[in-house]
């Protein structure tokens, strides 16, 4: 094992790739000699060429409809927005062409792409690149969607997304980037799908991806004071979903409480919930419960952005009205 | 430019090849058999013509939704459209795409597309494709005069200018953007002019004459492929129908409309061929009746197949998850 940041990771995962095979290439704004807005593509411009490590102007739709075009013709094409706040710019090439190809076309094409964004709050960068808009494209059948929440996680995934031959959309939470974790000396891929128990316990469930995995963590513990054992749940891969893994740690606790950075109104988790009830409803002994960021934009103010958010002390709210 | 008969006869089979697949279309919709949007390309067949004339089987296209004329002319199989028109398992997307998003990536057709202003990223992509992988293959990039008010026209356009791409952006000026003329959609009377602020060549051609479309696409492609950058050309036309079947076309007049069917250039392409001796009256009727018959059995066997089975819907949105059925 070896000690890693969590954008180490993800520029590991690509680097591997990259390394092994000439048709990964990475573009986005400020990915060359500049390193990446948030330094995750440091030091690939000199290892793997302005060639392989292109920077773009500041066109986000072309960012991305390149990308498009790229993987349709052969190219296995890793595509950067420095924010996820700016994938509105290009939602048409996500929406309408990356997601839609295949199927439009009767499954006669491939679209191996990849496209990094970095989202979530606690940057202090308010309203327009502080989002979590993870349910956007969640909402879009033809993309497969994943959040890491850690160096290993960060890398093996990062592998799984570029063997793809389906346009993978790789969220990153800017808050993680500088968090240590270990990885393994020979990174392995990390099939899409699978949900990793990071917590076992036996009276609540609370399943969580990305920032507030180490939020929930945190509640588990200040619970685990009072008596109460919480399982958190890492659901790595948000499409597809490891209904399995749910299901496994439902049946054990009978309440859930679902956590997520996004926007309570209309957030992914709000979906999760709906499929539980639909299939899981006679497992449950409560309601279930979610906690997400106030339906606000994200503000600046510290005091503010830090009050909108998920926190700690919200997360332990929630789990002790269900017990 | 001095061109060989038989190219000239196979771009005229070409633009009449489109015509009467455009014209069965037309009369299909009208009877109710083919369900949805259709954009017929009647009017501006020398434009695919012509720039097409000048690609292999490998260089790439991107369409627009007024697709069936370049589809034509990078060599689709008509049988495989007409049966996606008539949305059936054989058509060439499984019937899951129909008129606006015909592609066929074996003949590098990255597909029709129902977004105004969408090829243009998706060519620059494959541009950037063709350049890291040193083919000398190029991407003629299709688009009209509407979409070039779209952010995509001036993304890509950028990137390809900066990145020298092998792509050949051909507008189709046909005049209207919809309902729009040109004249309240932009205050440019010549795209091409655009060309300026990327630093590349822009011209325009007549685009209902399809040696002057042959020839200004071929001299981009030329370039193009000795990685000389991309060109914008533009080919004034026009559509004889309405943006789409059903369109009550309110918007310009009759006496437009008579002046542009005078240019058709079908008919002047006919009337060059029995002209310069290219052709006679009987060749040209045997290419006739020979598209006639193609037309047909294309008809027949859209006809005849059967529909997708309504599980296959849940298919093809990955390449390894098929989704649940009802």
């Amino acid at each position: 094992m070896r000690k890693m940041t969590y954008a180490e990771g993800i520029r590991e995962g690509m680097r591997i790739r990259m390394q092994e095979d000439d048709s990964v290439i990475i573009f986005g704004e400020d990915v060359g000699q500049f390193g990446g807005c948030f330094g995750v593509t440091a030091g690939m411009f000199e290892e793997f060429s302005g060639e392989r490590v292109k920077d773009t102007p500041i066109s986000e739709g072309v960012i991305i409809g390149s990308a498009v075009g790229a993987a349709a013709t052969g190219l296995k094409p890793i595509a950067e927005l420095m924010f996820v706040d700016f994938a509105t710019v290009g939602m048409d090439q996500l929406v309408n062409q990356a997601a839609k190809m295949r199927y439009m076309f009767g499954g006669k094409i491939g679209l191996p792409m990849v496209v990094r964004l970095p989202g979530g709050a606690g940057t202090r960068a308010a309203a327009q690149h502080s989002q979590s808009l993870e349910s956007w494209l969640t909402h879009v059948p033809g993309l497969k969607l994943v959040y890491p929440s850690n160096a290993e996680d960060a890398a093996g995934l990062m592998l799984s997304a570029i063997d793809d031959d389906n346009p993978v959309i790789y969220f990153e939470h800017k808050v993680l980037y500088a968090m240590e974790g270990e990885v393994p000396d020979k990174i392995e891929p990390i099939p899409f799908g699978k949900a990793k128990v990071k917590r076992e316990g036996s009276d609540v469930t609370i399943l969580t991806y990305a920032k507030q995995v180490y939020d929930s963590l945190e509640a588990a513990k200040q619970l685990e004071a009072e008596g109460i054992d919480v399982e958190v749940i890492d659901l790595r891969s948000l499409y597809p979903l490891d209904k399995e893994a749910i299901e496994k740690s439902i049946k054990k606790t009978n309440k859930v409480v679902l956590v997520s950075e996004e926007v309570k109104r209309g957030g992914y988790i709000g979906e999760i919930a709906a499929m539980i009830s639909e299939d899981f409803f006679y497992e449950l002994d409560a309601p279930i419960v979610r906690v997400g960021t106030l339906n606000v934009p994200i503000p600046f103010s510290p005091v503010l952005e830090d009050y909108v958010v998920p926190r700690v002390e919200d997360i332990v709210n929630a789990v002790k009205k269900l017990v | 430019m001095k061109l060989e008969n038989e190219k000239i006869l196979n771009m005229y089979e070409n633009m009449l090849t489109i015509r009467r697949f455009e014209e069965k279309a037309q009369e299909l919709f009208a009877a109710g058999d083919i369900p949805g949007f259709v954009h017929l390309y009647i009017g501006e067949e020398a434009v695919a013509t012509g720039a097409c004339a000048n690609l292999n089987e490998d260089d790439y296209i991107t369409s627009t939704h007024r697709g069936h004329g370049h589809i034509v002319s990078k060599g689709g199989d008509l049988k495989l459209m007409m049966a996606e028109l008539y949305g059936k398992k054989t058509g060439y997307c499984k019937g899951k795409g129909g008129s606006m998003h015909i592609a066929d990536a074996t003949k590098g057709i990255l597909g029709a597309n129902g977004i105004v202003g969408a090829g243009h990223n998706i060519a620059a992509g494959a541009g950037l494709s063709i350049k890291y992988r040193k083919t000398d293959q190029v991407c003629v990039c299709f688009f009209g005069d509407g979409s070039t008010n779209q952010s995509t026209f001036h993304e890509a356009l950028n990137l390809a200018s900066i990145w020298k791409l092998p792509v050949v952006f051909v507008c189709e000026n046909n005049g209207y953007g919809i309902s729009l003329s040109q004249k309240f959609h932009q205050a440019i009377k010549d795209i091409s002019d655009r060309a300026v602020s990327y630093n590349i060549p822009g011209v325009t051609v007549d685009g209902n004459d399809v040696f002057a479309v042959y020839e200004a696409v071929g001299e981009a492609v030329n370039r193009a492929r000795k990685q000389q950058g991309p060109t914008l050309v533009e080919c004034k036309t026009y559509r004889h129908r309405g943006h789409f079947e059903g369109d009550p076309v309110n918007y310009r007049s009759k006496e437009e409309l008579q002046e542009w069917m005078e240019k058709d250039p079908i008919q002047r392409m006919e009337k060059y061929l029995l002209e310069n001796d290219v052709a006679s009256e009987d060749k040209l009727k045997e290419i006739s009746d020979n598209i006639n018959s193609e037309i047909e059995e294309a008809v027949k066997f859209a006809k005849e197949s059967p529909f997708p089975d309504v599980e296959a819907s849940v298919e093809d949105v990955y390449s390894d998850i098929v989704e649940e059925v009802k």
